[in-house]
């Protein structure tokens, strides 16, 4: 097999410019009603009254959902607290309280999504307010440690107090809104006891076991289709809160309801990227390795829920100490539960932990590559155990090379340029090689056709055609006779699209269930003659189950599959470290009067294992590493602290890179044999180019300007000169 | 989206007999151009006209020099406006602001006489749900105290931040422009720049336009050395997004001294804002850093910074500077026309 795989088109490019690739708004459903969510315009407290009178009164209003009619539906299983499925812990309208701004209070159910939206702005709806804590440093939060959460190797204290560099910093990162292109637009649609929903999603399967439990019916009577994502980025990754009364709706009016949720409401009925605040603390010796570290996080989460990502999980991962400490705690404030965005926890804990280290080399005056080539370790420092592959100083000197590192002058402001100062700056890129439990269905036929069905999910990463990929390598077949079947809940239950399990999970089944195929047609480790294997075997078609079920999983996983469950191993915590690495490279271009920060260019190099599709695989690097460019520049969810509501709740104003902003970038796929992680020897990729990003960026407006910022965005007025 | 009548009359006297009573804070009728803001405006249900009259029949779409001036129709788009020769030769201050704004599929469509009439982005005034003078008077003003780093610091009262979103008008304000109106009882003229009013006690009343009063078209006045002219925009990212801060300025330089500035700034005041105080300190005046950094002090003299804004002055301050330095920096080989 290939370490770096053909880089075949999409199978799924040409219907996807043409308009024939089905989103979940895109399907038609006999005789539809629309619906509309009400939120609340208030932060915190209840509501006292509804006066629907206006609104009843619009022409073609059918019905109108608030708590005092609140459909029949069961609680919600927070998927955070394993309990379940879904985004959060409440069901929607579930009584008077409002517990943020902009939580769903109400539903309008019309002829037309004009009646709808007319008769959601005239539903009066009074209130009784009380001031928020909406942002996390917000008096009237209440911080919860996790004591079962965190690292304790050594003796912090005392690495710190010998260590002849240190640093001890705090970095802040902002709370970001996930914007995908496609709206969060939900259809349910009955046939007798059936109900079909369309709706985009990361997980079907454990959409459909989730709202069959909100509807409290048998899950074999619910059927979620998502063949196509327009952007999940993690936000349609777990059940949303109204989808099932969605549902309800369309069971009580006896017809379809279809919902458009806004951009705007779509910044608080759905998840976020919480806020972080983290402390680190670096000690090393004269020689520059690392003795001590240290990584401490807050976390914002909603009142009721625990949700938090523990990025230092990883951080104290990468570099060699004897001495290491972390803990996380949650601070619940009046917002709504965030949940995973890209990279999770290593984007926001990776902008400290490569600010940090950046700022190491500066004090000890030590090229910043060399730090952490001098650094890196061939084994978890944590538990001691081996990676099974780590490529981090390959990543290193393959970026430095492209980028051309050798010219890098380390005095701040040394590389100005006429009226631009001039900045450079690295990170290191990670992500944990994470599988999950997964069941494909594969067949064969005498005239060639294959086929591979099972409930995963392309987001637009190419999925489609690397799983026809991983089809082709096994039998042979041509990719273009190979037919995809993703995004049903029907299908064999796949993996979440999430912790970047998808392709090393899927593509494990698929083998797995190929290697039956030839087994039964007797053609194993030969060439695969379909005509003369059939024709031996006696019948004309083959189908095969398989499921592949990571070693590391526990007996539960089976079952779990089955029932809505999702096990994701790997990364840390087994008898190896899986990791996949990369290294980054950013220049900076700073106009010295208006101080516009602007990205000309950035290289990036990583390995990731074996590389199934050598195109979709850099456009998945290439994405990650401009979201990180948004991430450290321009992306923040504003949040009024005095009510709790996002300001800037559109496109226009929650900026994310234009065309104008990515100029040079690059992203070289660095050659890695993994024969440990699993038996594609696949580590993840949809997650790790956006990994560090930030933080290369942070370092970079360091050397141009000599301002250290730790927070994100960096915004101009954060390195305009005060004179 | 609340129902509305739509009315598409042939003729501009139509059109202002036609129209609803547009009254203050926008809640009356409207006419309708490109509605690239008022579309949005009415699906957030921050307005909700009864009836919209759509001028997409009157013509008023050319642009045209009439002696030493040029006119421009009132539907004119943005695109059209921004790539015709006599702005993007004659005067690229006025080319430049009119591409640097928004994107190409709205500047397609959204017309010059909706442009300098765009509404604010004040977050406040756009969520239909906090105190904000300009759409509720006497409600207050939300967006002091509260998430207004794109807000304005120049023109603003106790009453409204609200910073004047568009581009093109902080051009516009440089050529003595004249706006060319008509309402049922006959047309008038109105200097361009006293269209626009400060917010002062009324952060409802935006303009000096009547109830019936459609813009048709303005005239303004291109001098030779407008050639040397530029639109500074500067913004968070480098395409499609509001200014933070910007600058429209034009020199008649006589070698390094200029003879006579014309300096605007964007993104920082509630109107389009001419500095004059700057224009006047810069007549006659070697245009050394020194000088533009001291232009830009003053064209910020009694700005006033709130909450998360007020990085605005000295950013507004330097954006002046760049762009003073810049347009005498502009290389000014005669093209056959000029004199120098």
């Amino acid at each position: 097999m290939a370490r770096i795989g053909n880089p075949h088109d999409r199978i799924d490019g040409r219907i996807k410019v043409t308009g024939d690739a089905r989103y979940a708004a895109d399907f038609a459903v006999p005789n539809p009603l629309y619906g509309h969510l009400v939120i609340s315009t208030i932060g915190k407290g209840r509501i006292t009254g509804i006066d629907d009178r206006a609104a009843r009164a619009v022409p073609g209003v059918r019905a109108i959902y608030t708590h005092l009619n609140q459909p029949n539906l069961q609680p919600a299983g927070f998927f955070g607290s394993g309990q379940g499925q879904a985004q959060q812990s409440w069901r929607p309208l579930a009584g008077p309280d409002v517990k943020f701004y902009g939580e769903i209070i109400g539903m309008v159910v019309a002829e037309s999504i004009l009646s709808a939206r007319q008769a959601a702005a005239v539903l009066g709806v009074s209130y009784e307010a009380e001031d928020p804590a909406a942002i996390i440093d917000a008096p009237g939060v209440t911080v919860e440690q996790l004591p079962d959460v965190g690292i304790s190797v050594g003796d912090v204290e005392a690495g710190m107090a010998d260590a002849a560099h240190t640093v001890s910093q705090s970095y802040e990162t902002a709370p970001n809104t996930h914007n995908a292109m496609e709206l969060f637009a939900t259809t349910a649609h009955w046939e007798g006891e059936n109900l079909t929903v369309y709706v985009p999603s990361q997980w079907v399967k454990g959409f459909q076991i989730g709202l069959a439990g909100n509807l409290g019916i048998d899950p074999q009577r619910v059927r979620v289709l998502s063949p196509y994502v327009g952007g999940g980025f993690g936000g349609k990754g777990t059940l949303f809160t109204w989808t099932a009364l969605v549902a309800a709706a369309a069971r009580d009016m006896k017809r379809p309801v279809k919902l458009y949720v806004t951009r705007e409401q779509g910044f608080t009925v759905a998840s976020f990227r919480a806020e972080t605040r983290q402390d680190v603390r670096v000690g090393a010796g004269e020689d520059g390795l690392i003795t001590t570290f240290a990584h401490s996080g807050r976390e914002l989460s909603s009142r009721p829920d625990t949700y938090f990502v523990n990025g230092a999980e990883n951080t104290t991962r990468m570099y060699r100490a004897d001495n290491i400490q972390t803990s996380v705690s949650v601070v619940h404030a009046d917002r709504q539960t965030p949940g995973f965005m890209r990279a999770p926890p290593e984007t926001p804990y990776f902008f400290a932990l490569e600010s940090a280290i950046d700022e190491l080399a500066r004090g000890m005056n030590m090229d910043p590559v060399e730090l952490r080539i001098r650094n890196d370790v061939d084994h978890d420092p944590v538990r001691g155990v081996p990676f099974t592959s780590r490529s981090l100083v390959e990543c290193y000197r393959q970026a430095g090379d492209a980028f051309g590192w050798s010219n890098y002058t380390p005095e701040v402001g040394s590389m100005a340029d006429g009226d631009e100062l001039i900045g450079w700056g690295v990170a290191t890129s990670t992500y944990p090689t994470q599988m999950a439990p997964c069941a494909v269905r594969v067949s064969l036929d005498v005239t060639g056709e294959a086929r591979v069905q099972v409930a995963s999910h392309d987001l637009g990463t190419g999925a489609y055609t690397v799983f026809a990929q991983a089809v082709h390598e096994k039998l042979g077949v041509p990719v273009e006779r190979i037919r995809v079947e993703l995004g049903d809940s029907r299908l064999p239950p796949g993996t979440i699209a999430g912790g970047s399990v998808s392709t090393a999970s899927n593509v494990s089944a698929i083998g797995l269930a190929c290697d039956r195929i030839l087994q039964r047609l007797g053609a194993q480790g030969g060439q695969l003659e379909v005509e003369a294997a059939f024709e031996s075997y006696g019948q004309t078609g083959i189908e095969e189950y398989a499921e592949w079920i990571p070693p590391a999983v526990s007996g539960g996983g089976r079952g779990s599959l089955h029932a809505g469950g999702v096990q994701i191993v790997g990364g840390p915590e087994e008898s190896y470290a899986a990791f996949a690495f990369g290294a980054q490279y950013v220049e900076v271009r700073i106009n010295r009067f208006t101080r516009e920060i602007r990205v000309p260019r950035i290289v990036g190099a990583f390995a990731a294992g074996r590389i199934m599709n050598e195109k979709t695989a850099r456009s998945q690097y290439l994405g990650g590493m401009v979201w990180g460019i948004g991430h450290a520049l321009l992306e923040v969810s504003e949040v009024d602290p005095r009510t709790g509501a996002y300001m800037n709740d559109n496109i226009s104003e929650y900026l994310v890179p234009v065309n104008a902003d990515i100029q040079q970038i690059d992203a070289i796929l660095v050659p890695e044999v993994d024969t440990k992680v699993n038996p594609a020897g696949v580590k993840g990729i949809g997650e790790i180019g956006i990994v560090g990003t930030a933080a290369a960026i942070a370092n970079a407006v360091y050397h141009a300007t000599g301002i250290r910022v730790r927070k994100t965005p960096i915004h101009i007025e954060d390195i305009l000169p005060t004179a | 989206m609340i129902p509305f009548t739509y009315n598409a009359p042939g003729s501009i006297d139509e059109a202002v007999a036609t129209v609803d009573p547009m009254g203050p804070a926008g809640q009356g009728g409207a006419f309708l151009a490109g509605g690239t803001t008022m579309l949005d405006l009415m699906k957030l249900t921050v307005v909700s006209p009864p009836s919209l009259t759509d001028i997409q029949k009157l013509g008023l779409d050319e642009i045209v020099q009439e002696g030493d001036q040029v006119h421009l129709g009132a539907r004119v788009t943005m695109a059209q406006a921004a790539e015709h020769p006599l702005l993007r030769d004659g005067a690229p201050v006025l080319s430049e602001a009119l591409w640097k704004a928004a994107s190409p599929q709205l500047r397609n469509v959204a017309t010059l006489g909706g442009n300098v009439l765009q509404r604010t982005r004040c977050p406040y005034f756009r969520d239909n749900v906090s105190p904000c003078n300009k759409r509720e008077p006497g409600s207050g003003c939300a967006a002091i105290g509260g998430i207004n780093r794109l807000l304005a610091v120049l023109g603003t009262s106790e009453n409204c931040i609200a910073s004047y979103a568009g581009d093109f008008a902080n051009a516009l304000i440089l050529f003595d422009a004249v706006v060319e109106t008509e309402r049922p009882d006959g047309g008038r003229d109105i200097a361009f720049d006293a269209l626009h009013l400060l917010p002062q006690d009324h952060p409802e009343r935006e303009t000096v336009l009547e109830d019936d009063e459609l813009i048709t078209g303005f005239r303004l006045t291109v001098p030779e050395w407008a050639r040397r002219s530029r639109y500074i925009k500067v913004r968070d990212r480098e395409s499609y997004a509001f200014a933070l801060t910007s600058a429209a300025v034009a020199l008649d330089m006589d070698g390094d001294t200029v003879r006579e500035a014309r300096v605007a700034v964007g993104g920082a005041a509630t109107v389009p804002w001419r500095a004059e105080a700057v224009e006047d300190f810069l007549a006659g005046q070697a245009l050394t850093e020194e000088v533009a950094m001291e232009a830009g002090r003053i064209a910020f003299e009694g700005a006033q910074g709130y909450e998360h804004n007020a990085f605005k002055i000295p950013l507004g301050q330097r954006t002046v500077a760049k762009a003073l330095l810049d347009v005498a920096a502009i290389d000014q080989t005669p093209t056959g026309g000029g004199s120098e």
